[in-house]
Formats: C-alpha cells, sequence, structure tokens
C-alpha cells in the first residue's frame, strides 16, 4: 500500500485535509473579514476544498515515471 | 402557485425520460457497446450521493446553522483522497470474488458466515429506513410548496387512501423494479441505471445551479450583494461564522466530517454504483476528483439561497428547506420553480432507486434465502428454476423497504429536519465500518469479533440516536430521555454514563463506534480464527497478490461435474449456466462441458458464481450441499497457501525465461539486420549506378564482404550460445597445457598486432601441470580477450600483456591492455549478451556475444571470468580454470 509515489502522494495528502479541515487550522479563516465581498470563513472553506481538488487530480493524472 | 395537474404530469413525464435512458442503456450494454464504460460517467454515477438531502435540506441547513452545511461534503474529499488505495482494493475484492453488497463483503471476508450477512441487512434496513422516509417527504413538501399558496401547508388527508405520498412510494417502487429487476444478473450489474443515474446526476446539478444563478444574480446583486446585506443584519451575521455558541464545535465539526466520509463509501447506494457497477477499476482515478469537483459545484449556491431566502422571507416565515421552490414561485418564476422540483424529484429518485436496488439485493441473498435453504421442504425440492423466485423475492424487499420508509415518515417524517433524519442513517451505516476495514487490512479480524463489533454498534446506536429521535417525535414517551429509563439517570440516552455536553448526533457516534471498535478488536484477539475465516482472511487483505493465475482454492473433497452443473442451472437459468460451463471448460483447455475435471477450482467457480447470485454464505450452503467435502483445518489452509506460493514462483521463473527469451531474439535480430541494411544498401548503389568508378566498387565490395563475414560470424556465435546455454554443445576434453593454449592464441594475433603497432607480450611459468579441457575451446576465450584488447588499445602506443599464473588450486589467465577502460559501474554489463560497453572510440564492430560465450565456455569447466579496470586506465581480463 505504501509502495509508489501515487500512494504516498495519497496519503500525505490526506493527511493535509484532515489537518486543514480541523482545529486549529480551521480557526484561520474564522475572522470577521470579507474578500471580494464574500466573508473569508465560507470563502477560505471552498479554496481549500478547491485546491485539495486540484492536488488530487495532479497525483491521479500524472502517471508516475 | 403551479396547477397539481401540471406538475404531476411533468414529473411523469421526466420519470419517462429517466426510463429511456436506462433502456437505451440497456440495450447499448446488450449490443456490448456500453454507454457507461467512462470515468466520467462512473463519476456522476457517484453523485447520487446527493439526495434531496442535499437538494432541499443543504439550504436549510444552512439557514439555521451557516457553513454547517459543508462537513457532509468535506467528508467525501477527504474519503476520495484514500479512495484510489481503499476503493479500488474493495472493487478488486469484489470483482475477484463476485461480492454483490456491503452485507455479502462484510459475510464473506469473515468465513462466509450467514449470521453476519443477516445482521448486516438488518442494520442496514433499520437504518436506511428514515433515509427513504427523508426523500418521500422532500418530495410531498415540495410538491405542497409548489401547489398551495406560498405558506401554507399540506393538509393530512383524513383517509390512508387518499394520501399522494403513498401512491408516490409504490410508483417508485414499481419504477425501481422495472429498471433493477428485469432480469437476474450473476454479478448484479445494471448498466442501464448507471445510465439514469448520471444522467439524474446532470439535471440535478444544472437545476440547482440555476436556482442559485437566479437568486444570486437576479433577485440580488451578486454573491457580494447577498453577503454584505446578511453581514448588516445581526440575526443573520453570525451564520458566516464557524462558531454558532454550540459548545465541543470542532469535536462536532470532525464528528460530521468522519460520519460523512465513512458514508460515502459504506451506504448502499454508494457501494452499488462505487463497487459493484464500477466497470473498469481504473476509472477510479479520474472519478476520484470529478466526484468532489461536482460536490463542490452543487454546493457553491447553498449559502446565497440560503440568506437570499432568509433576507426575501424574513426569519421563521417560510421553510428553509423550501427555498429553492419558494424564491422563483415569489417572483412568479413559475417554471423555473417546475425545474427546481424536477431536479429534487431527480434526486430523490436516483437515491431511491439504487438503494432500494441495493437493500433489496441484501434482503433476499443474505437474509430471505439463507433462512429459506435452512427450511427442510425447500431443501429437497431439489429440481426447479429458482431464478423466477429470486427475482420475486426482491421485488417484494423493493416494495416493502419503501412502504416501510412511508410508513416511517409518517411517524417522525413530520417532526424531524431533513438533515437530522439523513444524519441517523449515516451514522447506522458507518457502523461496517471497523469490520469491513479492519477486515480489508487486517488478518486478525474473527467472524465473533465481527459479530460482537457490530451488535454493540448498532444496539448504542439504537439506543443513544433512533429511540431518542421516535421519542422526540412523540411516538415513544419521552420520559427516559428527560430522567433516564427506570430513572436510573446514568443510562440517559443522550448522557450515556453521564458523558454530556456533547450533541447527540456526536455522542452517540463516538459511543456506537467506540463499542464497535473495541468489541471487534477485542474479541477478534480473544481466539484464533477457525479456517475457514483464516483463508478468507488471505484472499482480502492480500488480494492484489492472489488475483494471477496461480491463486489458492481452499477446498478440498469430492465433487461430480452433474451435481455442479444442476446446482448452477436452478440459480442462474440453463441457458446461461451451459455458457458458463462452456467457457470455464475452454478456460481449463478441455472441449466437452462432460471433461471438466471435478476438482476444487472448478467447486470454487461454481461457489463464486453463485455468489454474485445468491451471496456467498448461501452459496457456501448449497455447494457444501451438492458435493462431499472434507473439513478444512488451519494447517490445510497454510499447505494450501504454501502450495499456491510455490506454483507462483515456478510461473514466475517461467515467465521470466520467457522474458529473457524475447529479448534475445529481439537483439539477434537487430544485430543481423545492421550488417544486412549496409550490404542492401551498397549492393543496390552498385546496381543503380553502372558507371561507378572501379575504385570505389572494389571499396564497397570490401565492406559488402566484411558485412557478411560479420554475418556469419554472429550466426556461428548464436548457433554456438544457443548450444551451450541448452547444454547440446560437443566438448572434447583432453589434458592441456595452458601455455600451449596461449601460446597459440597469440601466434594467430601476432600478425594483426604488428600492423598495428601494438607490443604484444606473454608471461608464462616455466612449468605448468595440465588440465583436463576442451583445447580449441580454450583459445576460442584466449583469442576473444585478445581481439577484444585490440579492438580497444591506441593505434601505435598500444600494449598487451598476457600473463598465465600457477596456483595449487588451478590457473588463472590475465589479459592486461592499455586502453581506454571500463568505468567500474559497467563492468556487469561487458558480460551481457549483445551489450557493447559505448566508449569514445565508438567501436562497434564486435557481435556482442564474444565475451558471454567466453564466460559460459569457463563457467562449464568449473571457472569464473571477470574484469578489473577503471576509466581511462586500461582494462584487465582475467579467468580462472580450476585444476
Amino acid at each position: 500500500m505504501l509502495k509508489g509515489m501515487t500512494s504516498q502522494r495519497l496519503l500525505a495528502l490526506f493527511a493535509a485535509g484532515v489537518v486543514l479541515f480541523n482545529f486549529p487550522l480551521l480557526m484561520l479563516w474564522d475572522h470577521e473579514v470579507q474578500v471580494w465581498g464574500i466573508p473569508l470563513f465560507p470563502l477560505g472553506l471552498f479554496v481549500v476544498w478547491a485546491a485539495l481538488i486540484a492536488a488530487l487530480a495532479w497525483v491521479m493524472e500524472t502517471r508516475e515515471g | 402557485m403551479v396547477a397539481p395537474a401540471l406538475v404531476v404530469g411533468v414529473t411523469l413525464a421526466y420519470l419517462l425520460i429517466l426510463f429511456a435512458v436506462a433502456y437505451f442503456g440497456d440495450k447499448r450494454a446488450e449490443a456490448g457497446r456500453s454507454v457507461i464504460a467512462s470515468p466520467w460517467v462512473y463519476a456522476l454515477s457517484m453523485a447520487v450521493y446527493c439526495t434531496a438531502w442535499t437538494y432541499f435540506g443543504s439550504v436549510g441547513r444552512a439557514a439555521n446553522a451557516g457553513v454547517w452545511f459543508l462537513p457532509i461534503y468535506l467528508g467525501p474529499m477527504l474519503a476520495m483522497i484514500l479512495a484510489w488505495l481503499v476503493v479500488r482494493k474493495m472493487i478488486r475484492i469484489a470483482k475477484t470474488y463476485r461480492i454483490t453488497s456491503i452485507a455479502d463483503f462484510v459475510a464473506s471476508r469473515y468465513g462466509k458466515s450467514p449470521l453476519l450477512a443477516g445482521l448486516v441487512t438488518l442494520i442496514t434496513v433499520v437504518g436506511i429506513v428514515p433515509y427513504m422516509a427523508l426523500q418521500l417527504k422532500a418530495i410531498a413538501s415540495g410538491y405542497a410548496v409548489l401547489t398551495l399558496p406560498l405558506g401554507q401547508s399540506m393538509a393530512t388527508p383524513a383517509d390512508w387512501w387518499a394520501d399522494g405520498v403513498l401512491y408516490m412510494a409504490l410508483a417508485l417502487a414499481g419504477f425501481t423494479i422495472v429498471f433493477g429487476t428485469r432480469h437476474l444478473d450473476s454479478s448484479e450489474r445494471h448498466e442501464g441505471m448507471v445510465a439514469a443515474i448520471a444522467f439524474e446526476s446532470v439535471v440535478k446539478l444544472l437545476a440547482f445551479l440555476l436556482v442559485g444563478a437566479f437568486v444570486t444574480y437576479g433577485m440580488f446583486g451578486g454573491m457580494g450583494d447577498i453577503f454584505s446585506q446578511a453581514l448588516a443584519q445581526d440575526n443573520l451575521k453570525h451564520l458566516l461564522a464557524f462558531d454558532q455558541g454550540q459548545p465541543f464545535a470542532y469535536s462536532q465539526w470532525f464528528t460530521l466530517t468522519l460520519l460523512a466520509m465513512l458514508s460515502v463509501v459504506f451506504l448502499p447506494r454508494q457501494f452499488q454504483v462505487m463497487v459493484v457497477e464500477n466497470v473498469d477499476e481504473r476509472h477510479l482515478r479520474r472519478a476520484v476528483w470529478v466526484f468532489p469537483l461536482y460536490l463542490l459545484l452543487i454546493n457553491i449556491f447553498v449559502l446565497p439561497i440560503a440568506l437570499g431566502g432568509l433576507l426575501y422571507f424574513g426569519v421563521d416565515t417560510v421553510d428553509p428547506e423550501t427555498f429553492v421552490l419558494s424564491l422563483p414561485l415569489a417572483q412568479g418564476y413559475n417554471w423555473l420553480a417546475l425545474v427546481a422540483f424536477v431536479g429534487g424529484v431527480s434526486a430523490a429518485t436516483g437515491m431511491v432507486v439504487v438503494e432500494a436496488i441495493a437493500v433489496s439485493t441484501m434482503v433476499c441473498n443474505d437474509l430471505v434465502m439463507p433462512l429459506l435453504l435452512r427450511t427442510r421442504r425447500f431443501g429437497e425440492r431439489s429440481g426447479g428454476d429458482l431464478t423466477g423466485l429470486l427475482l420475486g423475492i426482491r421485488r417484494t424487499a423493493i416494495v416493502l423497504i419503501l412502504l416501510l420508509g412511508y410508513v416511517y415518515f409518517h411517524l417522525a417524517g413530520n417532526t424531524y429536519a431533513l438533515v437530522s433524519i439523513g444524519l441517523i442513517s449515516f451514522a447506522a451505516v458507518a457502523q461496517f465500518a471497523p469490520a469491513v476495514l479492519g477486515g480489508m487490512y487486517w488478518k486478525g479480524g474473527t467472524r465473533n469479533g465481527a459479530l460482537a463489533g457490530l451488535l454493540a454498534g448498532f444496539v448504542l446506536w439504537t439506543y443513544t440516536l433512533m429511540l431518542p429521535s421516535l421519542a422526540k417525535s412523540g411516538w415513544v414517551s419521552a420520559n427516559f430521555l428527560e430522567y433516564g429509563p427506570l430513572g436510573i439517570a446514568w443510562l440517559k440516552p443522550e448522557a450515556f454514563l453521564g458523558l454530556e455536553g456533547m450533541d447527540n448526533l456526536s455522542h452517540a457516534l463516538f459511543w456506537s463506534l467506540f463499542a464497535n471498535i473495541s468489541a471487534y478488536v477485542w474479541v477478534s484477539l480473544w481466539q484464533r480464527p477457525a479456517a475457514r475465516e483464516a483463508s478468507q482472511a488471505l484472499l482480502f487483505v492480500d488480494v492484489f497478490q492472489r488475483t494471477s493465475v496461480a491463486h489458492p482454492v481452499f477446498w478440498q473433497g469430492q465433487a461430480k461435474v452433474t451435481d455442479l452443473l444442476h446446482l448452477t442451472g436452478r440459480f442462474l437459468g440453463e441457458a446461461k449456466t451451459e455458457r458458463l460451463f462452456a467457457d470455464y471448460a475452454q478456460q481449463v483447455g478441455v472441449y466437452d462441458i462432460g471433461q471438466i475435471p471435478a476438482d476444487a477450482k472448478l467447486v470454487h467457480f461454481v461457489e463464486t458464481q453463485l455468489t454474485g447470485a445468491i451471496g456467498s454464505a448461501s452459496a457456501r450452503v448449497m455447494v457444501a450441499s451438492v458435493v462431499e467435502e472434507e473439513a478444512l483445518e488451519l494447517d490445510d489452509v497454510m499447505r494450501i497457501l504454501e502450495e499456491a506460493s510455490e506454483l507462483r514462483v515456478a510461473l514466475e521463473k517461467l515467465k521470466s525465461l520467457d522474458h529473457l527469451k524475447d529479448d534475445f531474439m529481439s537483439s539477434v535480430t537487430h544485430e543481423l539486420r545492421t550488417p544486412l541494411t549496409s550490404i542492401r544498401a551498397l549492393t543496390e548503389m552498385m546496381q543503380d549506378d553502372p558507371e561507378m568508378e572501379l575504385e570505389q566498387r572494389q571499396q564497397f565490395l570490401g565492406i559488402v564482404v566484411a558485412e557478411t563475414e560479420r554475418l556469419s560470424r554472429l550466426v556461428n556465435q548464436v548457433l554456438d550460445m544457443a548450444k551451450i546455454e541448452a547444454g547440446h554443445a560437443e566438448w572434447h576434453n583432453s589434458d592441456v597445457d595452458m601455455r600451449e593454449i596461449v601460446q597459440q592464441a597469440v601466434n594467430s594475433v601476432a600478425g594483426t598486432c604488428r600492423e598495428r603497432g601494438i607490443a604484444l607480450q606473454t608471461e608464462l611459468p616455466p612449468q605448468l601441470a595440465p588440465l583436463r579441457a576442451d583445447a580449441d575451446r580454450l583459445v576460442q576465450v584466449v583469442l576473444n580477450l585478445l581481439s577484444n584488447a585490440i579492438k580497444f588499445v591506441p593505434e601505435g602506443s598500444g600494449k598487451i600483456d598476457v600473463r598465465v599464473r600457477d596456483s595449487a588450486a588451478g590457473v588463472t589467465v590475465e589479459v592486461q591492455d592499455n586502453g581506454i577502460g571500463i568505468a567500474p559501474d559497467k563492468h556487469a554489463q561487458v558480460f551481457e549478451k549483445f551489450r557493447q560497453v559505448e566508449n569514445a572510440a565508438g567501436s562497434q564492430q564486435g557481435t556482442g556475444l564474444g565475451l558471454p560465450i567466453s564466460r559460459q565456455i569457463v563457467e562449464h569447466f568449473g571457472g569464473r571470468m571477470w574484469l578489473a579496470s577503471q576509466a581511462g586506465r586500461g582494462a584487465c581480463f582475467s579467468f580462472f580454470l580450476p585444476r
């Protein structure tokens, strides 16, 4: 399971996702600030979410050499 | 307001379209041109995760708790990151052993236990009924919003037969039956259904985005406008922050994420589309990121719609769960409300169809069949085709499941928000996680452990979550919630053992999973697994290593082909069975079904086929009833495993030899082609140009002759090599004097050396005891080394020393040159066939076989050959022959 770049990258990405979506990193977004008129907290969650999808797409679509 | 007839008409028309899509999908599948064999369709079918709950409930939740609707979709994101590792393994296991439901997965892993299969099915049915009810409730309340004046709710009809929801439930059951149980498929795949689900996923996404865009950009001036208006109101502002005033907020957030993460894999419908309906496991590669992307898209407008609704209607006037319908209606956009309703219906039907199919398969294979097979009367009725019975059971199960959902809808549906109902189901299926994941990665998990874990988890789930939900609906006295059963305070369901302060979901999930995992682990560790559990554990945990040809079959005993044929026919139908057995016969290399050997492999094959139709536990019982089995002990399991791994080693060795042979052939052809090409090119030039000058012509002919000589040398060497390798070479052994051999070889190259100005020196001992060897072969070896050296020394200043050393053990011959040398990392390569180490001189005139042959010869006489050299310092090839 731990062999191969893809598996290792996925595990690392999973760990990153868990940490990003939980205490205490979640607190980083919880401020009364707006970016482009959108409150930071929901925006932050969506941005992290989109970034995880992009990273996952990258890991899955690049074949390991 | 929209006319009821129009709503019903549009809904029915939409269902007809769905049916047409499914029909098309099935037809294409029969024609062998699957429409669902694409990672995109696969990802869209996973989006069956988004039910009416997502469609209506998310907005409702967002209106009450702000961003707290999100963890339900962040969980799947995290789960999908690991899906390539975990779900792919599930798919491989399910495909290899024909597992068609999560109940069968668990049962099969723990020794094909019917008890376990039944328990998982029971948990699923109890756990999923609220979820079914949720879909009915969503459609019913959506219909009410569309057809009644704004703000008015549907009156409950006086007579049960006048309730439209009942007919809707029955219609959905009929729809599911037509979709999913038209015929029996031993792998439980429904291509048409998957096509329809993918289609409905597109519809619900587009409909939701349309409403979202309408609210955000039509009714308001974009996202920024909605958010700034919401922030300006004190009673809405808090929705945009994390803290909603609840204690243990972070742990609740974590709980919801974890719950969603487990549900996206373990909900019966998710297992169905992700594992059972999977066409090609490589599709997962793209689906794992497309599916979260879908979730992200469908959630973008949830907050704007929720806030927009609250801003427009004010708080506590209109049910937020219906905002997607009521907002367009309030603006007079009835058509948009109808589109949104179709989207909602789409989400609900998709869920109901897949869930009902998955659960009915479980009920049939894992609950009803094992019980039926146990009754004596049924067992004796050995003849007869049972496929009709199987389909009948499944159809009945579908109707019953939907009716149960309807009953629950009436019991509890009206008092509960959609989201709370859904979470109850999520917590139920999360109980499968320890047994399934543990079973996939830990060989030590046993049947008793899984049973204990599931039971403990299920009991606590019922006590801490299901019962309170019924009590709050007023169907059970709520006293025991408040004061504990019989007034015992520490047994209060929502503060079990005095654990207070957490929200009821986190509380229930903590206790149920804690009890589940503890019981699973400790009971598993208490006793050693039985033989069948151990063998299944091996098959599951090591599935990636065991899908090669040599995979072990854990069975011993005696069987008859006719009995097995007859048995399969009863469950799969005669025609299909004939076809399966004919395929199998071809696979094992016999012409006729009658010639199939009745061995463990055949028994395993039949059992696997039956597993697809009736579940692993029932298949086990049925197969055991027609064959004479010998009980399998743990020792037998180990023995079979060992035999299989020996077989695998042998197979791998054969494969690598085969590979070597292929390599050799391609190298030989390549080596032959080079001289042939140049011969052909030169002769063609001479043919085309009759007036070519004589000098040029002579030069060309010279090259042609040289190349031809190289060709024949190559062919001779290849033949030589092949002979030596195959052990067919002729050896004329006699007593030889190594000094004579070396001298003979040196004499034959002396001329060449003189021409090129190379100093050739020999250093021979005065006396040398004879060796037993083939003189001609040894001359060949020394000549090879010498001509090799000549190639690489500089012309004019070259120097080659040949030394012979004597020792008690044998004779060593060294050929030292002052050429360019060979870097140490290339030393091994020079002895490989056709491998000429590249060098600055670019000298490629050899065949690449001389050194390998020499080494073979030396090794034939028990000696060895090696090279000592560094780049730029010359090379020294040596060989040693023992006495």
